[in-house]
C-alpha cells in the first residue's frame, strides 16, 4: 500500500514536474529576489548595497513622477475598466438572440480584441488621433474644434482609454456565455407578471450575471493595470506629453532599464503586487454584497 | 413589412452600423496603405485611396536596420513555433496531472497555479532579467522561448477545466486494461482534447507574435528582431513622409492573425467562454 502511494507521488511529480520547477525559478525566486532588490540601490552593474528603506521613501516623497504615474493609472483603470464593461455586457445584450447573421457580428466586435494589443495597432492608433487624423475629422463634422491628442495630457490619456474599451470583444463574450445560461422561463414569467425590459434588466439579468461580471472585473482591472504596449509605442516610450501617459508599467519600466534604478524599479513593482491582491480581494469579499449564486453549491 | 420584420430590419441596421464603426479604424489602416504617402493626411477623411498604389508594400519590404521584413517574420515565426511547441506540451503534462492523479501537495500546487494567475509580469521582470544575464542568456531568444517550456498558468487552467468534462470512466477503463498513466495520457487524454489544445496553441500563437516586451528586454540586435520589434523601428526612425511603409507593414503583421483568427475563430470564441482567456 505504501509503495502505491509512492509511485502515485511520484507519478504526479512527474507530469507537474514542469510546473514546480518552472515557479520555483521563474516565479518564486524572483518575487522575492525583488522584495530583496527593492531594500538596495542595485543598478545592474554594481554590487547592491542595503539602503533599507530609502527608495520607498524617495518613491513616497520625493518623486512627483511616481504619483503622476499613480494617478494616470488610476484614471486609466478607473475611467477605463467600467466603460469596455459596460459596452461589452450592452453588446453582448444586443447579440444575445437567435438572429441569423449574429456570428458575423461575434466576429467583428471581438477582433479588435485579438489584434488589439499588437503594436500595429498602437501605431495605428497614434495617427487616427493625430492633428490632421480621422478622429479630429469625425467630431468636426458635428462641429467640435480639433483636439489636439498629444499636446494635452489628459487627452492623450483618453486616447490610450478609448483604445482600451474598443477591445471590449474578449469580455463580450464571456458576458455572452453567461447571458446564455440564464434561463428563458425567468423572462417568460417576468412577462407573465408584467414586467418592462428595464425591470428584467435589473431584476433577472445583472443578478445572474453578477459571478460573471466580477470574473471580467477582476481580470480587466488587473489587465489594465499591467497595460504596457499602447501607452509605450503611443508616447515612443517617454509616457508624455507631460508624463499625460506615463502608466504605472511604463514607468516601472523606464527606472529599470532606461536610468538603471532596479532598487527603486523593485520597490514599484511590489508596491504594485500589493495593490493588485489588495484589489482582488476587495472585489471577492465585496463580491456576496452583491453576486447572486444561483444554486447552494455554487456555480 | 410585418412590425415585426420592422424591428428586425432596425436591428440589423443599428447593429452592422456599429459593427462598421468598431471596424472603421481597421479599414482605414489597410486603405490608408495603399495611398501614397503624401496623400495619407491629406485625405484622412476620404477613404477610397485615389491613387491605388503599391509602392508602399515594396518599400516596407525592403526592411528597415539593414533587414528586410522577411527577416523580421521568420523570426517572429521562429519565436511563435518554439514557444508554441513548448507551452502545449507542458500545459497539458501538467492540466493532467492536476485533472487526473491523485498525489500529495497536489492542493497546494493547484492553489499556487491558480495565484500565479494574477501575478503581474513586472514584479518578476527584474530579477529575470538578472537570473538570465548570468545564465548568459542576453542577447538571445532564450529568455523569451525556454520559460514556455515549464507550462503556463492560463493554459493549465483551460486544460484541466476541459480534462474535468471527461468521464472518468475512461481512466478506469484504461487502468483495467493495463494501461499506465502516461500511456493514458498520451494514448486517450490528448487525443481527446485536440481542441482545447488547439485553442492554447491559437492563444500561444497570438501572445507571441504580439509580444513587444521580451524582445524590447533580451534582443538588441535589428536581426534578430520580430516584426513587432521592427514596427517599433519603423516609427522611432520615421522620416516625416514615409507613413505609408510604415502602415502597409502594420498591415502584412496583421495578416497571419487574421487569418489564422477567420479559419480558428470557433477555437478562440469557447477558449474565452470557458476559461476567460484574454485576446
Amino acid at each position: 500500500m505504501r509503495l502505491r502511494a509512492m509511485q502515485d507521488n511520484l507519478m504526479g511529480y512527474f507530469f507537474i514536474g514542469p510546473f514546480v520547477f518552472g515557479f520555483l525559478l521563474f516565479t518564486l525566486i524572483p518575487i522575492v529576489s525583488s522584495l530583496y532588490l527593492s531594500f538596495t540601490d542595485y543598478d545592474l552593474f554594481a554590487k547592491a548595497e542595503w539602503v533599507g528603506l530609502a527608495n520607498y521613501e524617495h518613491l513616497f516623497f520625493t518623486d512627483s513622477k511616481y504619483w503622476q504615474s499613480v494617478k494616470v493609472t488610476f484614471i486609466y483603470v478607473i475611467g477605463g475598466v467600467p466603460l469596455r464593461l459596460a459596452f461589452a455586457l450592452m453588446i453582448a445584450m444586443l447579440l444575445n438572440t437567435t438572429a441569423r447573421a449574429i456570428g458575423i457580428y461575434r466576429t467583428v466586435f471581438y477582433l479588435p480584441s485579438i489584434i488589439g494589443g499588437s503594436v500595429a495597432v498602437a501605431i495605428m492608433w497614434r495617427y487616427l488621433f493625430g492633428d490632421d487624423g480621422v478622429v479630429n475629422a469625425a467630431i468636426g463634422l458635428v462641429g467640435i474644434d480639433a483636439i489636439r491628442w498629444f499636446g494635452n495630457p489628459l487627452a492623450a490619456l483618453w486616447m490610450l482609454i478609448f483604445l482600451s474599451v474598443w477591445q471590449f470583444g474578449s469580455s463580450m463574450l464571456i458576458f455572452l456565455a453567461g447571458l446564455k445560461n440564464i434561463p428563458a422561463s425567468y423572462y417568460e414569467a417576468a412577462s407573465v407578471d408584467g414586467a418592462n425590459a428595464i425591470q428584467k434588466f435589473i431584476k433577472i439579468t445583472l443578478p445572474m450575471l453578477s459571478p460573471v461580471i466580477l470574473f471580467n472585473a477582476i481580470m480587466q482591472t488587473i489587465a489594465a493595470f499591467m497595460t504596457f504596449i499602447p501607452a509605450f509605442i503611443i508616447s515612443s516610450g517617454t509616457g508624455g506629453p507631460l508624463d499625460g501617459t506615463l502608466l504605472y508599467s511604463l514607468y516601472l519600466f523606464r527606472k529599470g532599464f532606461e536610468f538603471f534604478h532596479m532598487g527603486e524599479a523593485s520597490a514599484m513593482a511590489w508596491i504594485m503586487l500589493l495593490i493588485v491582491a489588495a484589489l482582488t480581494a476587495i472585489l471577492f469579499m465585496s463580491s456576496k454584497f452583491w453576486v447572486h449564486y444561483e444554486s447552494k453549491g455554487g456555480n | 413589412m410585418t412590425p415585426k420584420q420592422w424591428k428586425w430590419s432596425l436591428y440589423h441596421i443599428f447593429v452592422s452600423i456599429f459593427a462598421l464603426l468598431m471596424m472603421y479604424p481597421v479599414i482605414w489602416l489597410v486603405m490608408s496603405s495603399f495611398k501614397p504617402s503624401n496623400l495619407v493626411f491629406v485625405t484622412a477623411e476620404s477613404l477610397i485611396p485615389n491613387p491605388w498604389v503599391w509602392e508602399n508594400y515594396v518599400i516596407g519590404w525592403q526592411g528597415i536596420g539593414a533587414q528586410s521584413f522577411a527577416v523580421f517574420i521568420k523570426n517572429s515565426l521562429v519565436l511563435v513555433i518554439l514557444s508554441t511547441i513548448g507551452v502545449v506540451i507542458s500545459s497539458a503534462m501538467i492540466a493532467f496531472g492536476f485533472a487526473r492523479l491523485r498525489f500529495r501537495g497536489k492542493a497546494f500546487w493547484f492553489t499556487v497555479m491558480m495565484i500565479t494567475l494574477m501575478l503581474p509580469y513586472e514584479v518578476v521582470m527584474i530579477p529575470q532579467y538578472v537570473l538570465f544575464s548570468k545564465l548568459g542568456w542576453l542577447n538571445s531568444i532564450k529568455p523569451i522561448v525556454i520559460p514556455n517550456y515549464f507550462g503556463n498558468a492560463f493554459f493549465i487552467f483551460l486544460l484541466v477545466q476541459f480534462i474535468r468534462t471527461l468521464p472518468a470512466e475512461l481512466d478506469e477503463a484504461a487502468t483495467i486494461d493495463g494501461c499506465g498513466k502516461i500511456k493514458l495520457f498520451y494514448r486517450i487524454i490528448v487525443p481527446l482534447i485536440t481542441p482545447a489544445l488547439a485553442t492554447v496553441a491559437i492563444f500561444s500563437f497570438y501572445w507571441r507574435w504580439e509580444d513587444l516586451l521580451g524582445p524590447v528586454l533580451y534582443l538588441n540586435k535589428p536581426s534578430m528582431y520580430p516584426v513587432s520589434m521592427a514596427l517599433k523601428l519603423f516609427l522611432d526612425s520615421q522620416t516625416v513622409s514615409n507613413w505609408g511603409a510604415m502602415f502597409a507593414m502594420s498591415v502584412v503583421s496583421l495578416l497571419p492573425v487574421l487569418i489564422v483568427f477567420f479559419i480558428f475563430q470557433k477555437y478562440i470564441v469557447e477558449g474565452i467562454s470557458t476559461s476567460g482567456l484574454k485576446g
